[in-house]
């Protein structure tokens, strides 16, 4: 079997250098009546040709992105990497080692990090990044726990404006640990009230901004109701090339910024891996979760990185951890790193500009349909759409014509009376025969 | 005449190498930060200007650019290769990290993972659009379900400690069904556990009473029967445990568990060593999870992306969370909504780690069953072998007994030699060697757990082998300096591991002017 | 020397005018190793003797520090807390963790004095 380089004359050695008659002594430990004595009920081995042919039958029964006009994003989105991204991640050292525990030996994987940090802390306006979480939505719940402990309270606020799935992740740890969470009403046009439900027993106040609706929003004055009564500003974002176009979470005077990183470096992978932006002041960096590569010296006096403030971590504070998490999502973040690292600071401006530039478009077109209306005032590269019918069967018609028109809200927010409102987004891969495709498509399901 | 020729052969012995102008030394590379090299107008992506627009971004645009370098195409590959050059990785050798089960990954498994069907999905277009991803999901989850012999799977999890909260997320919302919620708020957990047990029952307000193992290094009946209580949520058990031994009495721990009214979960971290030699399901488990990234061979990454999938009983199936794929007909439908039933409600955004998930079956329908079970054979083969091969020169803390898929050692035999399990471990980078887990478990004074994997060929093991001898044999004759001032060949000497603690330095600053 | 006490934890409280110095031992200084950061109690917290009170860390491992006998905390180390390699370097003068006003100064009978605490360190080999 081409994975397994022992032969029957290596077993048979080692066997008796063990000093066994078989391998079956060697599982001896596993009571008699639970022992298989066949093999599983699975199919027997594959050569590589087979599994290619039977893997590429099933990959041909979804339809891609890149194949037809493409315009979903909420919280995840379609960007054109760089070949050099996916060429890099690919080099063994990089894709086949280990978290990097024995610095020594692991100083390319330890730079990567500390660069990524570096790229997280300016993209973000905040002081501090980690290495990464598992991805935007588990990061949110993380910074939840993470206010609790600095503030002492648990209570949490949630924008109605939040990604309802980042909501429900949250609302899970809280109920699990039996801490208080406020959920605001689904805020389609940026016009809660969020300041009047702040109070003193809160903790933070959760806002994601763009927001889910694709809403940008000012957060200084929430941060600023927040702080007079001792909570904390915890800032979402889903794109992080929004960042590359708006005021940063840092610049609004968040506590925390957490974000989905996945819109830079990394594919759809329909939902995973994506990567975790976790970000704070540098003031609460012990009470900040996940891995955190520092700069040192090693004996010779070079400079060098290593893994630091293990304490806060599982393996050595165990129930007292700020977290109990163990891995990072180290290769998303160096497709991350990479990706951001060949545009810079002015190319992420640039290529902000044409997300935004291309959705405005977009939206003009869809706006000039009857009956169609674009919801927001101002928007980045996502905005919602608000349909005369049902929006749900509206983009199940238009898939059926080849178009992909976006997320029918009431997908993730059943019952919430958005049923005639569709999250459009548009990035810099969608052309103008994307758009007059959806425009056409969308005129022709509503006539 | 012809008067170009040179001598080609080396006229003296090799002179030490002296410093160099770049601190480069051949082909040993030093790399300095992007930000310290790159430019800020540069970029390795061309991006056309847009048309002229109505902006619609209102008072919310940042002020300037972002102030951060830019890397030309050229300039990046040189900046990655020559900062990937500094790794060790699997590719490059034996990775002995007992417990991670560092085995080759297949790149045919990275081949498919890249099929436009798989990578280029978005995880929210109509689900009749993605009926593909949907059945690489419906076909892992049974692969799974045959392995474990258990009822239902979670797929969402996104990494082993995630899978762990998931796990015993459904314990809690299984125990507050039956309204004991209040009163069943202990987790038993062995001293010899990984620290995300511990932390995981944290998590969810559970608080840690500790089992002891025995002698044996493995956990009794009789020590669980003494620690259940009314107050008893879940016992959280390794097997086999982190000492690398299968948990003897797991069946009769389990009846104590559910007698008691308590649940099971096992740490599937160590599944490797028993794929196709049992089924937890018939163990009495009811909830384990599975790390794609250990036993399924996705590749590490340098510290992730993992995938956590949870096998769940059927006492704990209903309490799955969302979202889960169903099958209706022809037709798989994924169910993201709680929709009334008893699901403890949605851990993470979309529905799981899909990239893994394609590297996972691809592992698994290459295998096959035959192939699955030498696995698991060869890697427990594997270990003792390793095992047998040093017991006469380390001394083991549960002496001869066969281990399952890793070895444990402890630092007795180091006793009168002044060196530590730290030594011993950086001497072995001076080899060509990452080092075995060290100082784990806690239970075991200076712990070394090696575990080889299925992967290495016996002329790997034997070189392995051998060069632990030579170290070991050489470090009980005396020898001091090859250990503490180890390692001496790797990119980088021991590091100050005190002052990144003492003064974190977490970021690039830019230097300010004198 | 004044009165100093150990508990087999390895936290020693010095007698200093009616009030307790709290602080860890030279033997679980070295234990640790290099100390990375101490974080002492709030100033007015109420101990029980066995409380939790302070965690002190080194690079691999943290240690709780518990009350070694009841009181109010009255201060702590600011110095600690910015140079904590002074609990390596003077563990039993400058290296203190904080002062407790004591609650019942009987408590400090059931304590071992020095001799007893080296002969205790004997014990642990």
């Amino acid at each position: 079997m081409r994975y397994l380089p022992l032969d029957p004359n290596d077993r048979e050695a080692m066997l008796a250098r063990i000093g066994v008659p078989d391998i079956g002594a060697l599982f001896a430990d596993i009571p008699a009546d639970k022992r298989i004595e066949g093999l599983l009920d699975l199919p027997l081995a594959k050569s590589e040709m087979a599994v290619e042919r039977a893997m590429t039958g099933i990959a041909e029964r979804s339809l891609f992105a890149g194949a037809v006009p493409f315009f979903v994003g909420a919280g995840a989105y379609r960007r054109h990497i760089p070949a050099t991204v996916d060429h890099l991640v690919q080099r063994s050292e990089f894709l086949t080692s280990y978290t990097p525990y024995q610095p020594e030996i692991a100083q390319g994987t330890l730079q990567v990090l500390f660069e990524f940090q570096t790229q997280v802390a300016a993209l973000t306006g905040m002081e501090v990044a980690n290495a990464s979480m598992y991805d935007g939505s588990t990061a949110c719940g993380e910074a939840m726990l993470m206010a609790h402990r600095v503030t002492r309270r648990g209570r949490a606020v949630l924008s109605g404006g939040l990604h309802p799935q980042y909501a429900d992740v949250c609302a899970t740890l809280a109920r699990m640990a039996g801490d208080a969470i406020v959920r605001l009403p689904p805020d389609l046009k940026a016009s809660e009230d969020i300041v009047a439900a702040i109070d003193d027993e809160t903790s933070c106040v959760i806002v994601q901004a763009p927001d889910f609706f694709g809403n940008p929003r000012d957060l200084a004055p929430v941060a600023a109701a927040a702080h007079a009564r001792g909570a904390l500003l915890v800032a979402v974002f889903t794109d992080p090339v929004a960042l590359g176009a708006l005021r940063a979470p840092g610049e609004m005077d968040a506590d925390i910024a957490v974000g989905e990183g996945q819109g830079l470096g990394n594919a759809l992978n329909f939902g995973g891996p994506y990567l975790g932006l976790f970000a704070t002041r540098a003031r609460n960096v012990r009470q900040m979760p996940g891995r955190l590569a520092g700069e040192t010296v090693d004996a010779a006096g070079r400079r060098s990185f290593v893994l630091t403030l293990s304490t806060r971590e599982q393996h050595i504070r165990r129930e007292k951890a700020t977290s109990n998490i163990c891995t990072n999502s180290g290769l998303c973040a160096l497709a991350f790193s990479i990706h951001l690292s060949l545009l810079g600071g002015a190319g992420l401006k640039r290529l902000a500009d044409v997300n935004h530039a291309n959705a405005v478009l977009l939206a003009e077109r869809l706006a000039a349909i009857p009956g169609v209306e674009v919801v927001n005032a101002h928007f980045f590269n996502e905005f919602t759409l608000r349909t005369p019918r049902p929006a749900a069967p509206l983009i199940e018609a238009l898939a059926g014509r080849g178009v992909i028109g976006g997320l029918p809200v009431s997908r993730l927010l059943p019952g919430g009376g958005l049923d005639d409102c569709i999250i459009v987004a548009s990035t810099e891969t969608n052309t103008e025969d994307d758009r007059a495709a959806y425009a056409r498509g969308l005129a022709d399901c509503l006539r | 005449m012809n008067v170009q020729g040179r001598p080609t052969q080396p006229e003296t012995a090799a002179a030490p190498s002296r410093p160099t102008f770049t601190g480069n030394r051949g082909l040993d590379m030093e790399e300095a930060l992007i930000f310290e090299t790159g430019r800020l107008d540069a970029t390795g992506v061309d991006i056309d200007e847009p048309e002229p627009f109505q902006s619609r971004l209102g008072p919310h645009a940042r002020g300037g650019a972002l102030e951060l370098p830019g890397l030309t195409e050229p300039e990046a590959i040189r900046h990655y290769v020559r900062l990937s050059r500094n790794n060790y990785s699997i590719d490059a050798g034996i990775y002995p990290l007992g417990s991670c089960t560092m085995k080759h990954n297949p790149r045919l498994n990275e081949k498919i993972a890249r099929l436009p069907g798989f990578a280029d999905v978005h995880p929210l277009q109509p689900t009749s659009t993605a009926q593909g991803a949907l059945e690489v999901i419906e076909a892992l989850s049974k692969a799974l379900l045959t392995m474990t012999g258990m009822e239902a799977v979670a797929m969402s999890p996104k990494a082993g400690a995630h899978g762990e909260l998931c796990g015993m997320m459904s314990i809690k919302a299984a125990i507050e069904a039956r309204g004991e919620g209040a009163t069943r708020r202990v987790a038993l957990v062995p001293d010899s556990a990984h620290g995300t047990n511990p932390a995981t029952a944290a998590l969810i307000g559970y608080s840690v009473r500790s089992v002891p193992a025995g002698a044996e290094g493995t956990v009794s009946a009789e020590a669980v029967r003494a620690a259940l209580a009314p107050d008893v949520a879940a016992i959280m058990l390794t097997n086999p445990n982190t000492c690398g031994l299968f948990e003897r009495e797991m069946v009769g721990i389990a009846e104590a568990v559910h007698e008691a009214g308590a649940y099971f979960y096992c740490d599937g971290a160590n599944f490797n060593a028993v794929v196709g030699r049992t089924r937890p399901g018939d163990l009495g488990v009811d909830a384990m999870h599975i790390n794609l990234h250990k036993t399924f061979s996705t590749p590490h990454g340098g510290g992730g992306p993992g995938a956590g999938p949870v096998a769940l009983s059927s006492r704990l199936a209903p309490y799955a969370p969302v979202p889960f794929v169903r099958r209706e007909g022809a037709t798989l439908r994924l169910v993201e909504h709680a929709e009334g039933g008893e699901s403890f409600g949605r851990m993470c955004a979309f529905h799981g780690q899909m990239g893994m998930f394609v590297r996972a079956l691809a592992f698994i329908l290459s295998h096959g069953a035959d192939g699955l079970r030498q696995a698991s054979e060869d890697a427990v083969l594997s270990a003792n072998y390793v095992r047998a091969s040093l017991n006469d020169v380390m001394s083991a803390p549960f002496g001869e007994r066969p281990c399952m898929h890793e070895a444990l050692f402890d630092d007795r035999w180091l006793k009168d030699t002044g060196l530590t399990t730290l030594d011993f471990a950086k001497a072995l980078i001076d080899e060509g060697y990452h080092p075995m887990t060290v100082y784990f478990p806690l239970i075991v004074h200076g712990a070394m757990l090696i575990e080889p994997t299925e992967s290495e060929s016996k002329a790997s093991l034997d070189l392995f082998i051998m060069t632990l001898r030579d170290l070991a044999i050489a470090a009980t004759a005396g020898e001091r300096e090859r250990f503490q001032s180890a390692p001496m060949n790797a990119p980088r000497r021991r590091l100050d591991e005190t002052r990144a603690a003492r003064q974190p330095v977490l970021r690039w600053t830019k230097p300010q002017p004198a | 020397m004044s009165q100093i006490r150990y508990t087999n934890d390895h936290e020693y409280v010095r007698i200093d005018g009616g009030e307790g110095v709290v602080g860890i031992s030279e033997y679980a200084q070295q234990q640790l190793g290099d100390v990375v950061f101490a974080e002492a109690p709030p100033i007015g917290k109420a101990l029980k003797k066995g409380d939790p009170a302070a965690v002190v860390e080194s690079v691999k491992a943290a240690s709780d520090v518990f009350a070694p006998v009841s009181g109010e905390v009255v201060a702590v180390n600011s110095e600690v807390e910015s140079t904590p390699a002074l609990i390596n370097e003077d563990a039993l003068g400058r290296g203190w963790l904080f002062r407790l006003r004591l609650a019942d100064p009987a408590e400090l009978s059931a304590l071992m004095d020095e001799p007893a605490y080296a002969d205790y360190l004997k014990t642990l080999g």
